[in-house]
C-alpha cells in the first residue's frame, strides 16, 4: 500500500536557505495548507494577492471573510482569518449580519459568478444597493467550475459548456452578464473594478485595487466589488496556457478592464 | 412583579425580543406577524442599540441570522408559514454549524400562499426538521400572550446553552390577540461573546470557523453523532409541558398553543357534565413530553387531541401510548378555530357513543 504525501519534500540546503537571500515567501496570513486548486487556476493567485494586502496592512484580526460555494468554498483552509462559510448565493446576506453586528471590522465575500451572479443575485444586489460596508471580490471565470463546468451567467456567446454543448445561444440561453457595470450603477456602491491575474502586470493591478478596496473599507464608503476576470483550464478542457491566451482574447473584449466606478467619480 | 400591560401578541414578542437584550433582528413582512418588524424599527434602536434590518426575503433574512449568529450575538428572525418555508435551508446550515438564535412563526393557513388566518398546520416542518439532513430546534409552542413574551427569554437561553436555533411556533391568533401581560425587566445586552465567534483572529488564540461543510464522510459522520447526542440531552433535559385535571381523568384532552385552549374550554364544559376529563398541554413540542402521555396510557379510556391542522401532533400522541389507550383527533383546517362545543360533540360521539 502507498501512501500520497500531502507536501513534496524538498531538500533544503542550509547555506541557501537563509533571510537574506529571500527572493520570494509565502504571506504569514496564509495557512500551510497547500491550495486544492486546479494547476493555473486563478483561485490561488488571488487568495495570495488578497492574504498579501492582509499582511501589508496588518489587518489579520480586523478582518472577517464570507467563503461562498463553489470551487473557493473552502477559502477558510487557506485564508488564516475568522471565516463563516455561507449558502449557495447568500454571501452577501451573511455578511451583512456579520458587519451590522460588528460595525468596526471589515468583512468581505469571495464569491464565483454562479454565486453571485445567479442564485445569489437578489442578495448581491440588495446588499450593494444597501451600501454595506462590504468588499465583494469576484471570480468570474464564464463557468460553473466545481460542478464541472456548466453555463454560468457569465459564459460568452457560443462558449461551450456542458449545459451549453452547441454554444451558448442567446436567443433560448440569455446573454452573458455583466453585473459589475450593473451594480456600479446603484447609489450605494462606492468602487466597482475589474481585472485579472492573467499576466504578471495584471496581477500586480489586482492587488493595487484589493488594497483601494480595503482602504475604502477602513473608510466606511459602502459597497466595493472587485470583479477577477480569471480561468478555469480544468473544465474550458485547455492547458493554462491556453486559458490565459482565451482570457486575453476573449474574455477581456467582453469584460474589459479597469475602473467602473470610483469614489473620485469615475 | 413586573410592569402589567394589554398588549398584541406580536407586540408583546418584540417587546420581549428588546428586553431580552435582542443585538440584532432580520426580517421581512407577512401577514399576520409585520406588526414585529414595525414595532421593533419604531422602538427597538433608540431603547438598547439593537439592529433592526428589514430584509430584501426571507432567504436573505435567515441567512442574515447565520452571519449574525456566527459573531457570538443575540439574534432574531420572524415569520409567517410561506416565509418560514423559505428559511428552511438556512435553518440547516443554523443547526448544522451550531448557531443559537431565535426564529418565530406566527402560522398561518396553508398549504401554499393559503390565507393569512391561524392555523398550526406547520407542526411538522417545525418539529421534524424542515429542512434538509438530521437536525431539530428547540420547538417552543405559546398558547397565550404571556408566554409568547417568557419563550422569547426562554428561547435565547436554550438556544445559546446547547447552540442550536430555537423557534417559537405560534399562530395568527397569538400573534392577533390581545391579553394582559407581566413584562420582564430589560436586561443588558451582551458585552462577552463566546470563543467560537467570528469577531476577527484573535493574536495566541485558534482563528474561528463558522461553517456546515464537512466534506469527508468520517468527518461529517462524527459532526452527525455530535448533533444527536446534543438532541438527546435536550431530550433529557428541556421537556415541558402543563397538566390540568388529570389525578382522577377517565379522559385526557390535548394540544398545543391555541388549540390547547380550545381543548381547555371543551374540558371545562366535559367537566361541568359530569365527565372526568383532564389536559396535557406540551409547552415543547420539540422535545415531546412523550413521557407524561405514558404514564397515562392505558389508565385514561381515551385521549382526544385538538389541532388547527389535519393531525399531525396526533401523530406523536400515538407514538407516546403504543396503542394502549384510544387516541382520536378533531381539527378544522385551512385557517378555522374549532369552537369548544364542536370538540365536546366530537368526545360524546367518539367516546360516549352519542349524546
Amino acid at each position: 500500500m502507498s501512501t500520497i504525501p500531502n507536501f513534496i519534500e524538498i531538500p533544503v540546503n542550509p547555506e541557501i536557505a537563509q533571510k537574506e537571500f529571500e527572493v520570494y515567501s509565502k504571506p504569514s496570513t496564509l495557512t500551510d495548507k497547500p491550495f486544492h486548486y486546479c494547476p493555473g487556476c486563478g483561485h490561488s493567485t488571488v487568495h495570495k494577492l488578497l492574504m498579501e494586502v492582509v499582511e501589508e496592512m496588518g489587518i489579520q484580526g480586523d478582518i472577517v471573510g464570507v467563503a461562498p460555494v463553489g470551487c473557493s468554498v473552502f477559502a477558510y483552509d487557506y485564508l488564516d482569518i475568522d471565516m463563516q462559510q455561507a449558502a449557495h448565493g447568500r454571501a452577501l446576506a451573511v455578511a451583512t449580519g456579520i458587519r451590522r453586528m460588528l460595525p468596526d471590522k471589515l468583512v468581505f465575500t469571495y464569491q464565483g459568478d454562479g454565486d453571485l451572479a445567479a442564485i445569489g443575485t437578489a442578495e448581491t444586489l440588495h446588499a450593494a444597493n444597501r451600501g454595506e460596508n462590504i468588499l465583494t471580490i469576484f471570480i468570474n471565470n464564464a463557468v460553473y467550475g466545481m460542478t464541472s463546468g456548466q453555463m454560468a451567467p457569465t459564459t460568452l456567446e457560443k462558449m461551450v459548456t456542458t449545459t451549453s454543448p452547441f454554444g451558448r445561444d442567446v436567443s433560448t440561453q440569455g446573454y452573458p452578464l455583466k453585473i459589475s457595470e450593473l451594480l456600479a450603477m446603484l447609489p450605494g456602491v462606492t468602487y466597482v473594478t475589474r481585472q485579472s491575474v492573467h499576466t504578471t502586470a495584471n496581477v500586480r493591478k489586482t492587488k493595487k485595487a484589493l488594497r483601494k478596496a480595503i482602504e475604502l473599507q477602513q473608510e466606511g464608503k459602502g459597497f466595493c466589488l472587485v470583479e477577477v476576470v480569471s480561468n478555469c483550464p480544468s473544465n474550458w478542457k485547455m492547458t493554462p496556457l491556453q486559458s490565459q491566451q482565451f482570457i486575453q482574447e476573449k474574455m477581456i473584449p467582453f469584460y474589459p478592464l479597469g475602473d467602473i466606478k470610483t469614489p473620485e467619480g469615475k | 412583579m413586573g410592569e402589567i400591560k394589554l398588549m398584541k401578541g406580536n407586540e408583546a414578542l418584540s417587546e420581549a425580543l428588546i428586553r431580552a437584550g435582542c443585538d440584532g433582528y432580520f426580517g421581512y413582512p407577512i401577514t399576520p406577524q409585520s406588526e414585529v418588524i414595525e414595532y421593533l424599527s419604531r422602538e427597538a434602536n433608540a431603547r438598547t442599540g439593537m439592529v433592526v434590518l428589514q430584509a430584501e426575503s426571507e432567504v436573505a433574512s435567515i441567512n442574515m441570522v447565520y452571519g449574525a449568529a456566527g459573531t457570538g450575538r443575540r439574534v432574531c428572525t420572524t415569520s409567517s408559514s410561506p416565509g418560514i418555508s423559505l428559511m428552511q435551508e438556512g435553518i440547516s446550515y443554523i443547526a448544522s454549524a451550531e448557531l443559537p438564535c431565535l426564529v418565530v412563526n406566527i402560522v398561518r393557513g396553508g398549504p401554499g400562499l393559503g390565507t393569512i388566518q391561524p392555523s398550526q398546520a406547520d407542526y411538522f416542518q417545525a418539529t421534524k426538521g424542515g429542512g434538509h439532513g438530521d437536525y431539530h430546534m428547540i420547538v417552543l409552542a405559546p398558547y397565550n400572550v404571556q408566554e409568547m413574551v417568557d419563550h422569547v427569554k426562554l428561547g435565547f437561553e436554550l438556544g445559546e446553552k446547547y447552540r442550536t436555533p430555537v423557534m417559537i411556533l405560534g399562530d395568527g391568533a397569538l400573534g392577533q390577540m390581545m391579553e394582559k401581560v407581566e413584562l420582564f425587566e430589560q436586561m443588558p445586552r451582551k458585552t462577552e461573546f463566546p470563543d467560537w465567534a467570528t469577531t476577527g483572529k484573535k493574536e495566541g488564540i485558534h482563528r474561528s470557523i463558522i461553517t456546515s461543510l464537512f466534506i469527508q464522510p468520517e468527518v461529517m459522520e462524527q459532526v452527525n453523532l455530535r448533533l444527536q447526542a446534543k438532541y438527546r440531552e435536550i431530550e433529557k433535559n428541556e421537556v415541558l409541558y402543563q397538566t390540568i385535571n388529570c389525578e382522577d381523568a377517565d379522559y385526557i384532552f390535548t394540544g398545543f398553543g391555541l388549540g390547547s385552549r380550545i381543548a381547555m374550554k371543551a374540558m371545562e364544559m366535559a367537566r361541568e357534565k359530569g365527565h372526568k376529563v383532564g389536559l396535557i398541554r406540551p409547552i415543547t413540542v420539540y422535545p415531546f413530553p412523550y413521557d407524561i402521555y405514558k404514564e397515562f396510557a392505558g389508565k385514561v379510556k381515551g385521549i382526544l387531541d385538538i389541532e388547527m391542522n389535519a393531525g399531525q401532533m396526533v401523530e406523536d400522541v400515538r407514538l407516546a401510548v403504543e396503542g394502549k389507550t384510544q387516541v382520536e383527533f378533531y381539527g378544522r383546517m385551512g385557517g378555522m378555530i374549532a369552537g369548544p362545543d364542536e370538540v365536546y360533540e366530537y368526545f360524546e360521539e367518539k367516546f360516549l357513543g352519542g349524546k
